[in-house]
């Protein structure tokens, strides 16, 4: 086994130092080192999305990026989308359109989104399922999903 | 009088938050997964490469001395179990507790490539990882048999040997269970036909696809009582099921369900539970968290549904009256048996009202893995066949595929295909709604090119009953909390709350939903079958009910009247005896200390009035010629969902079974090698649907009170599934002019179809 490695990096906007084996990945990081169960495992192969995180401001699978990757950069999960108790519009959204059933795909998706409203913030139906596609929810047929990535983009330009 | 259907309800019908909606978008909902505790360590279980195979030996003297390894436990560390059945309390499915546990860890034989062998706990889940490749197993390998008729042919490679058929006590086969369900004169009936349509169909395996890997942390106290933490369905079942492998008293174990993500029916049984516990007990008591891979599910630890053979032959007069069926169903159970065929037999031809059937099925073991549950249980595989060969006698008859239909449905006194007579159901209703949705009124455009086609099918589900448990506590400000014993997989602690919230005089918000570890509620059957809503929901009416009536003596005292003179209306209590202002349960609340204390509502139920289901699916797909990609286009799902108590959940049940079956239709399926091992067990291979992949689906909701439930609720969950594949393969049919009858429906496949037809 490798030493640990000091990882110096930014999670949900504070500066944030751990320890790491270098074969850990980010994902598990997060979740077993830093107690962010938020982001989810899924497949730990980069196929279901429900570990999205944002790296610099990209969506990324945290599954297949190691923790030790993470020097420097600024990472964002789930647990870092709302300001405080104020959800950003896309949780919000989720809720009232009920968008989730199980819950388990959620904050893969709500990052996906995220990413894709903060570079696009008039997306059409096709460009929200182009962004979403490398996400997977077997609970809803996207329907409900898609619905609210619609209308949390409606809230954003609204502002 | 007043009816389900003409009352005005105040909380149920609308769509409030789900009460557990906040925790899992700001990623604090506890999943299995997401448990830890201090001086926890690390599970993995060693799998077979072999699909069938003798164990010779077994031998961990290598991974032992790895440091930080802890424990390493085989089949053998099993208590001894025998083939006599445990029943679920339910005591709706036996359990074979000896194949059970042989499933998740072989004795003996390994039947499959992919069934656990032995499993290690150790420090760090990577250390665990490195631990099984030191374990060494010496095995000898055995002839296998992947396909499902093959496995019925005599001579082939015998999985059990312990196995026969009642007829044939001395031969050894494959064929693990036999049904057959018959009415009326078979051979009179199709000679009374003008017209008969006979064919052969083929499934292959498919998997549940819950994004959730199967997960467990199990605790063995020094005092012989153990703790497990899991995504399950059935908290009840890990108990009995983990109990009876550990050979502890059942009461000894507690089960504390997690947060779920997904099962469709396969985590209502153990998958590693049993083996987290044994791990903890070898371990000195520490914590032992598992959690499977992806590679590790889809190959088999958990369980796909049957691939199957289907043949269906249906005759009709030339005005369309179905007049005769036969159906031959094989499924495969896997290396155990207990595949869902009789649910197959039971539930194709319900939709239809047929004097003269005869369906035979047959459970049937191959070198695959166990079967579990998935969504309606059977009932997809038997559909598809039935719904293409209706579609196709619709169309000899010169009839529009819904009319056909409607003229056959089964109605309220149409005897069942097991003999009982259906109760008010709403098939007739589906198929004519299907008729008026703006969809099918719109005919499908052709565009040159392409091919275009248009589909339709129904299915049927039975939905279950079964046992709940509810208590409802009221709080001095006026609020009330309900607990149950049913995990929430997709809105249920929402609409079982709505229901208290009713029945009180509360808004959805003020009722707070929870669910409890199996030490905290009674006895509840798992979250399966369609029945949280409908019976969870009949229990939690029951507690409030009976909160009311607590509620009504506090006034009566307050009022110093009889509890007799007292009316519960529209949430309040009311005198019938004087003019005091009603009392609402918010102004009773803080009374109740000064009127006797605090005040909890219970019930315990075992739901009979179990509603059916019926639904229909509307589908409208593209086929590129140069490649053979189905794209869906539109499409329509139809439900009768009973009362729908949280709309907004139910439409979700609906798009969610629906796009399963397009993916079932479409893409998804088992891929195996010849030598038994699975080629496409990951996402990537493994193709389910994306958005990407989907249009919108709509759904249009069907209210045909269930006569059986005080709010006329239906279970909502399972049926949708049912009808898409069939849909999906009578338009691929009408689009090229040729019939469908092998799912899935895949570009290789499809374009070997367009070569033979189109050149």
């Amino acid at each position: 086994m490798a030493k640990k490695q000091l990882v110096e990096t930014t999670i949900n906007g504070e500066p944030v130092e751990f320890l790491c084996e270098p074969r850990q990945s980010l994902l598990e990081s997060l979740r077993d080192i830093l107690g962010l169960t938020g982001s989810k495992e899924g497949c730990l192969t980069g196929d279901c999305g429900a570990c999205t995180v944002l790296v610099d401001d990209r969506p990324v699978c945290s599954c297949l990026m190691l923790g030790v990757e993470a020097r420097g950069k600024k990472i964002t999960t789930v647990e870092g989308l709302a300001e405080g108790t104020k959800l950003h519009p896309l949780q919000q959204k989720f809720l009232e359109d009920a968008s989730l059933q199980c819950g388990i795909c959620t904050p893969g998706f709500l990052m996906s989104a995220k990413s894709l409203l903060d570079r696009n913030p008039n997306p059409t139906e096709a460009e929200i399922r182009y962004a979403l596609a490398g996400n997977l929810c077997r609970c809803t047929g996207y329907d409900k999903i898609v619905r609210a990535v619609m209308d949390a983009a409606k809230v954003i330009q609204a502002r | 009088m007043d009816t389900p259907q003409t009352h005005q309800f105040k909380v149920i019908g609308t769509r409030p938050v789900r009460h557990d909606g906040l925790d899992k978008v700001i990623g604090r909902a506890k999943y299995g997964a997401d448990y830890s505790f201090p001086g926890m360590l690390y599970g993995k279980v060693l799998r077979s490469p072999y699909a069938h195979a003798r164990i010779k030996s077994i031998n961990a003297e290598k991974a032992l001395r790895l440091p930080g390894v802890k424990a390493v436990v085989t089949h053998d560390d099993f208590a001894p179990q025998t083939t006599a059945p445990v029943y679920r309390m339910g005591g709706e499915a036996a359990v074979n507790p000896l194949y059970l546990a042989s499933n998740i860890l072989a004795k003996d034989k390994v039947l499959y490539a992919g069934q656990g062998v032995a499993a290690v706990a150790a420090t760090s889940p990577h250390i665990a990882e490195e631990a099984l490749g030191l374990i060494e197993v010496e095995y000898e390998p055995l002839p296998i048999v992947l396909d499902v008729l093959d496995a019925m042919k005599p001579g082939a490679p015998i999985i059990n040997t312990t196995i026969r058929r009642k007829e044939r006590p001395d031969e050894e086969t494959n064929i693990a269970g036999e049904f057959q369900f018959k009415r009326g004169d078979i051979e009179a009936g199709f000679k009374s036909a003008d017209i008969i349509v006979e064919r052969e169909f083929r499934t292959e395996m498919v998997h549940q696809g819950y994004i959730e890997p199967p997960n467990a942390l199990g605790i063995f106290s020094g005092d012989g009582h153990a703790t497990v933490y899991t995504s399950t369905q059935g908290p009840f079942d890990v108990r009995i099921m983990s109990a009876t492998l550990l050979g502890l008293p059942e009461g000894s174990v507690k089960v504390v369900p997690a947060e779920i993500g997904g099962g469709f029916g396969a985590k209502l049984t153990v998958h590693i539970e049993p083996v987290a516990l044994l791990l903890s007990k070898h371990a000195g008591g520490r914590p032992v968290k598992m959690v499977m891979t992806r590679t590790e599910m889809m190959r088999g630890a958990t369980g796909p549904t049957s691939g199957s053979v289907l043949r269906v032959r249906m005759g009709a007069t030339r005005d369309g009256k179905i007049v005769a069926a036969k159906c031959w169903f094989a499924y495969e159970a896997g290396a155990f048996p207990g595949s869902p065929v009789w649910l197959g037999c039971f539930t194709g031809l319900s939709p239809y009202n047929i004097d003269n059937f005869l369906v035979d099925g047959y459970d049937v073991l191959v070198n695959k893995p166990k079967t579990s549950s998935y969504r309606a249980p059977g009932a997809t595989n038997a559909a598809f066949a039935v719904e293409c060969v209706v579609d196709e006698l619709a169309q000899r008859c010169g009839m529009d595929p819904l009319d056909f239909r409607i003229k056959n449905a089964s109605r309220e006194g149409t005897p069942s295909v097991m003999g009982p007579k259906f109760p008010r159901i709403g098939c007739v209703e589906v198929c004519e709604a299907l008729k008026r949705s703006a969809h099918y009124q719109t005919p499908l455009a052709q565009v040159p090119g392409k091919y275009r086609g248009r589909g339709v099918a129904i299915g049927f589900w039975i939905n279950g009953g079964m046992q709940s448990s509810a208590i409802v506590n009221v709080h001095a400000d006026g609020t009330a909390s309900l607990v149950t014993g049913s995990v929430d997989i997709g809105g249920s602690r929402a609409s079982t709350a709505m229901v208290v919230a009713e029945v009180l005089g509360l808004r959805a918000e003020d009722v707070r939903p929870a669910v409890a570890d199996t030490d905290s509620i009674g006895y509840t059957d798992g979250t399966g079958g369609s029945r949280v809503a409908f019976a969870t929901g009949l229990a939690a009416y029951q507690a409030a009910n009976d909160v009311v009536r607590q509620l009504k003596e506090r006034a009566a005292k307050i009022w110093e009247i009889s509890p007799e003179d007292v009316d519960w209306i529209d949430g309040k209590a009311v005198s019938k005896r004087n003019g005091v202002a009603p009392l609402t349960l918010k102004d009773l609340a803080p009374r109740l200390t000064r009127t006797g204390g605090p005040v909890t509502g219970r019930a315990n139920v075992y739901a009979t009035g179990v509603g059916p289901s019926f639904a229909g699916c509307l589908v409208d797909l593209e086929i590129d010629p140069d490649t053979a990609k189905v794209q869906v286009l539109r499409c329509t799902v139809v439900q009768d969902v009973g009362k729908a108590i949280h709309p907004s959940y139910v439409e979700g049940q609906m798009q969610g079974g629906t796009v399963q079956g397009l993916g079932w239709a479409l893409n998804e399926e088992y891929v195996y090698d010849e030598k038994g091992n699975l080629r496409n067990a990951s996402f990537l291979d493994y193709r389910m649907p994306t958005c990407l992949d989907l249009p919108m689906i709509d759904p249009v909701m069907v209210e045909v009170a269930n006569p059986g439930h005080p709010l006329g609720v239906r279970g909502v969950g399972e049926v949708s599934i049912v009808p898409p594949p069939a849909a999906v393969a009578n338009a691929v049919s009408a689009a090229v002019g040729t019939r469908i009858t092998d799912l899935p429906i895949s570009p290789p496949r499809l374009y070997r179809i367009l070569a033979a037809r189109h050149g």
